[in-house]
């Protein structure tokens, strides 16, 4: 009885010195796949795409989005991703680079916002124009850093609702993002779990999109990555360009401030 | 039409460098959509590159390539300025090529 109980401890010390062996293996082994996925990133397929797409004359105006302000002023767009969301003074409310893209296709195109956001992701056979440009904007941000301060009080207030959102437990699961993002050292199935409350864990998230992603085969942007999150919580899944999204990103920008970006990202 | 590819090409000491990334859905044929029906099989089947008018790369491709087809690969020769251009045909008919300088 005795030795037969030892038998089993002994079994479970070994059986969990093995799964931690295999688990930084495995890690290592996900590491190189992304390096090789890396070199060939096809999120570079819509960056190029996102450039024509926002020097074309387009829409009912047919005007191009080359007078666009997203934030540094009309048409200046190295850098700006990285500062967004922002207060803008022009429409009084704090817009991150989704929503103030399709204001930009609406009063300067003269798109319908129905029609500017019809397409806002993709689907096989179905392209997205959103998707497209919102890639070319994130990578005129690559190697910036973020710098989200939020001092406006418009800013920091969304930054407070955003707080309030990622650790407000709701949903039939009682469900908050701090819950898979609030601790290190956290996985699902094989993921990282980043650690979202820290500098460098905001800062691995926000920077990496829009990020292209195999495994649908497009980039996602960041409207799309939390929009799923929500869903994954099983929580309702708010509209797109919803203020609650808007406030989520000003959260988690200022606590990734001083972050560089490496964007477009790619990921399984 | 066709989404054009993004290709780059760089000489050193002989050898070139070829880094191509294509537009391109490639299905397979085997994926129900939303309401169950299969999606028709839509895929490169090959792909050419020419260095100069010759070609330097003869490929053909199937439906276990992933979509948005990522292709690199070296051959002899080619120096800066020379022409390469790389050019694809699917199942359906559809063509593209698209042609860069060497770097």
């Amino acid at each position: 009885m005795r030795t037969g109980l030892h038998a089993v401890l002994a079994a479970v010390v070994l059986g969990i010195g093995g799964s931690a062996l295999a688990q930084g293996s495995t890690m290592d082994e996900i590491t190189k796949y992304r390096e090789m996925l890396a070199d060939g990133n096809p999120a570079e397929l819509l960056e190029m795409k996102g450039e024509e797409l926002w020097k074309k004359p387009r829409g009912p105006k047919n005007v191009s989005l080359e007078q666009c302000d997203m934030g540094l002023g009309p048409g200046k767009l190295d850098g700006a991703y990285a500062q967004l969301p922002r207060y803008f003074a022009d429409t009084k409310k704090v817009m991150d680079a989704e929503s103030r893209l399709v204001h930009c296709m609406v009063t300067q195109q003269g798109f319908s916002e129905a029609e500017a956001t019809r397409n806002w992701f993709s689907k096989p056979g179905r392209n997205s124009d959103i998707e497209s440009l919102i890639t070319y904007i994130g990578g005129k941000s690559n190697g910036a850093k973020i710098d989200v301060p939020a001092r406006h009080p418009e800013e920091a207030r969304m930054a407070k609702v955003g707080e309030y959102i990622f650790y407000r437990r709701s949903g039939p699961q009682d469900f908050s993002c701090a819950i898979c993002h609030g601790q290190e050292g956290k996985r699902i199935r094989l993921q990282d779990l980043g650690n979202l409350t820290t500098r460098a864990g905001a800062g691995t998230a926000m920077g990496n999109w829009p990020s292209y992603r195999v495994s649908q085969g497009t980039v996602w942007t960041m409207q799309r990555r939390l929009i799923d999150c929500m869903r994954q919580a099983r929580w309702p899944e708010p509209n797109y360009l919803a203020d609650s999204i808007i406030a989520l990103e000003v959260f988690l920008q200022k606590t990734a401030s001083g972050t560089v970006m490496q964007t477009p990202g790619i990921k399984r | 039409m066709a989404d054009p590819m993004k290709i780059r090409a760089s000489a050193k000491e002989g050898i070139t460098e070829v880094k191509v990334l294509m537009s391109h859905e490639m299905e397979t044929g085997q994926r129900k959509d939303s309401s169950g029906n299969l999606v028709p099989a839509h895929f490169i089947t090959e792909v050419s590159a020419e260095h100069n008018g010759k070609q330097v790369l003869a490929a053909q491709f199937g439906t276990a390539i992933s979509k948005n087809p990522y292709l690199a690969f070296k051959f002899k020769g080619g120096a800066k300025g020379d022409k390469l251009a790389v050019s694809w045909v699917d199942s359906k008919g559809d063509k593209r090529t698209d042609e860069v300088l060497i770097g």
